[in-house]
């Protein structure tokens, strides 16, 4: 137990900050995984077969290989990949980008696959009904979309989200190779100085179930709000 | 782009894909009968079998495939007392240690799927075998778990596609599987894109295979023939 | 640009304007898992042989500098990737590293040797103390053909990417199943559990593994150098910083002849290990 202390003699300030960093990269993932599925979710529910086509190769091949090949192509292509994109803004310069950037937009772009997919289910199970009574209203698409549809698209997503997140919160084990210091990579470090990789691989299996027990507690809250009148 | 390279590294990674399936099925078909098992234990009446049930389903779930891995490959690896006994002979390969954890993962989530299936089986089917006379052992072996069975295939093939996926994590053990091959080639031509291109498509090819496969057996078992 | 590319692209801006831009600073990369190479304190700073000769090599350099710690086996990539700015991590002047990147100058040499647990049957082997393999003589050549014998089809853990999986691929020993690893640590661990009949990397790598977990491995075989296992250990720098190389090159020379680097060398070696 004295392997946990805080302070320098023990590993457990180290395996605190990892643990909070593991939440920062989910957290940031998850959102970029949105900010992909606000891009590709209406593509693949387009009337125009070719955006279909461009968002159902994001999703099948995101999803259809391994995330340790993502992550690795992510890692050593995507230096280049962001400085190409920047520059169709106009950004030439050289870019910097640290672990913390590399490792969630890597996650991110898994993890954007996965919600794109429960977006589109979850627009596809809304009546049709509620599409209709929108447009007679005389909203703008705007305001159709934000008012009426999204809000009940949400409901409809939020359980299959929480398996989205419990898949981000487990791949950001995989993010060593870009040197960011999580849970893994830390037990990886401690079990490494201590020899010790029994005690500190279960201790890190143990981290994981905490994170994801507080998880489901804070979900299940989230489904009761957004269920609120149905 | 290197093409000269994705042509010769190609043979290399066909080669390691295969030892990828072994991995998988061998995984899978044990990780099936576990998942078979924790099902039932998880529908059974005693509040002990099942919460413990629950509890296994929990813990594989919750925690990333890497961490079982490490636990069982490093971690046993570390114990003295096991490295004495007959157990060694399979927990000192790395084939080994990497089939049990994924089959208990896998276990994990095919319970998770079986459960819901059985949870969902239309009551009157079962009613009605109980009125025809049949004994309730033989409704469980000839009815449900068929039924559960062609349930659960959609899930199942999901469940399929993800553990191939897992596989790639042998290589963080020193198996030389698709992955393991690649990240070896990448590392000793410093090509890391060209390398990934092959690798993940011969990893997209075996999920297209998979996926119709699946599909291919849903329409076969489905109700609507 | 509609509202999408307007979010995404300030995403991304303000992301990369959280991401650090060091500008006049060298970065220099380095493991941080090869003791006494590189390593980590108990605090996680990194410590070792290189660490302190990269700060003294800035100093006559002139220039302030940061170590970063990197994976093994992306170290190149992220070279070339320019995550840093140049590579002391215990790295080995070989022909193939060199298609991708320039050395400079060898600082310090490292021979290798294959190591065992107290009580193996390769224990003790009947070869010269050392060999080298750039022009082996007929000692050398014995050598081989003793280890061929006796490594045959055995189990020998190297971690990845290294001259010592050089070594092993080569055919030099003839067939051996090697295993390998992404850290010498992880190379360590099997090699203490009995999974490796023996396992290869540099001598002072397993001396102080030795040392500090007081597990009994020892030493066994002739140690290497030359041949697979390179020239010695140099600083890695990308191709188009021929500057930077220069700068290196001249720094080294003077911490060699101020007898800076085999102070340090024998600091952490315990002997001179400066070329």
């Amino acid at each position: 137990m004295e392997l946990l202390a805080f302070g320098d003699t023990g590993w457990g300030d180290e395996l605190f900050r990892a643990t909070l960093m593991t939440i920062a990269v989910s957290i940031t993932a998850m959102i970029i995984g949105f900010s992909f599925a606000a891009i590709f979710t209406p593509l693949k529910l387009s009337k125009y077969k070719s955006l279909n086509l461009v968002a159902n190769i994001y999703t099948t091949v995101i999803r259809g290989v391994p995330e340790l090949l993502v992550i690795y192509l992510f890692f050593f292509g995507g230096s280049g990949a962001i400085m190409f994109v920047a520059s169709m803004f106009g950004y030439n310069d050289y870019i910097e980008i640290n672990a913390f950037v590399t490792g969630s937009f890597a996650i991110g772009i898994i993890s954007g696959a996965y919600s794109t997919e429960v977006f589109r289910g979850a627009i596809q199970s809304i009546d049709k009904g509620q599409f209709e009574a929108a447009k007679v209203l005389g909203l703008s698409k705007f305001i159709q979309f934000y008012k009426i549809i999204f809000p009940q698209m949400l409901r409809l997503a939020i359980p299959n989200l929480s398996n989205v997140w419990q898949i981000t919160l487990k791949d950001t084990s995989l993010i060593s190779v870009t040197g960011l210091v999580e849970i893994m990579r830390q037990s990886y470090i401690a079990a490494g100085s201590t020899r010790d990789p029994l005690f500190f691989y279960s201790f890190a299996a143990v981290l994981y179930l905490l994170l994801t027990f507080l998880s489901m507690k804070l979900i299940n809250k989230l489904e009761v709000k957004y269920s609120r009148g149905y | 782009m290197d093409f000269e390279l994705m042509v010769a590294s190609f043979p290399k990674l066909l080669n390691a894909a295969l030892i990828t399936l072994k991995l998988l099925s061998v995984s899978l078909i044990i990780g099936l009968f576990i998942g078979l098992l924790f099902a039932i234990l998880r529908l059974n009446k005693n509040i002990f079998i099942n919460k413990f049930a629950y509890g296994y389903s929990y813990l594989f779930r919750g925690t990333p495939l890497l961490v079982q891995i490490f636990i069982i490959y490093f971690g046993l690896g570390q114990i003295e007392y096991l490295r004495s006994t007959v157990l060694w002979t399979v927990l000192k390969e790395p084939y080994w240690c990497a089939i049990i954890a994924f089959a208990l993962n896998t276990g994990a989530y095919t319970s998770e799927i079986l459960r819901s299936a059985f949870q969902t089986i239309k009551p009157g089917i079962i009613e009605a075998g109980k009125s025809l006379g049949i004994p309730n052992k033989i409704i469980f072996y000839k009815i449900q778990i068929p039924i559960a069975i062609r349930q659960s295939l959609p899930a199942y093939g999901n469940e399929i596609i993800l553990m191939m996926k897992g596989t790639s994590l042998a290589s963080t053990v020193t198996i030389m599987d698709l992955t393991g091959v690649a990240k070896y080639i990448i590392s000793t031509t410093f090509k890391p894109i060209e390398v990934f291109i092959i690798a993940g498509g011969i990893y997209l090819f075996m999920t297209f295979i998979i996926h119709n496969v699946i599909k291919f057996l849903e329409k076969k078992y489905s109700f609507n023939s | 640009m509609n509202i999408f590319k307007k979010s995404i692209f300030s995403v991304l801006l303000s992301l990369l304007i959280i991401g650090n831009v060091y500008a006049d600073k060298i970065r220099i990369g380095t493991e941080g898992a090869y003791p006494p190479w590189n390593s980590k304190d108990e605090s996680g700073k990194l410590i070792g042989f290189e660490i302190e000769l990269a700060y003294t090599l800035c100093r006559y350099i002139g220039q302030q500098c940061t170590v970063v710690e990197q994976d093994w086996d992306g170290m190149i990539p992220a070279l070339i990737m320019r995550k840093f700015d140049a590579i002391m991590a215990g790295m080995s002047i070989t022909a193939e590293r060199q298609k991708a990147i320039n050395f400079s100058q060898g600082y310090a040499d490292e021979v290798a040797s294959l190591a065992v647990m107290k009580g193996s049957s390769l224990e003790g082997l009947d070869t010269p103390a050392g060999i080298n393999l750039t022009k082996p003589n007929a000692d050398a050549k014995k050598a081989l053909k003793t280890l061929t014998a006796a490594l045959a089809g055995k189990t020998v853990c190297v971690q990845t990417a290294t001259i010592h999986q050089n070594f092993l691929d080569s055919g030099d020993v003839g067939k051996v199943n090697v295993r390998t690893y992404k850290t010498q640590d992880e190379v360590n661990l099997d090699l203490a559990s009995g999974r490796c009949d023996a396992a290869l990397a540099a001598a002072v790598a397993f001396n102080d593994y030795a040392e500090k977990s007081g597990k009994p491995v020892v030493l066994t075989g002739p140690t290497f150098s030359g041949g697979a296992f390179g020239n010695g250990v140099g600083v890695g720098i990308r191709k188009d910083d021929t500057e930077l190389l220069k700068k290196f090159n001249a720094a080294i020379n003077k911490a060699r002849k101020n007898g800076d680097i085999s102070r340090i060398a024998i600091k952490w070696f315990g002997f001179d290990a400066s070329m």
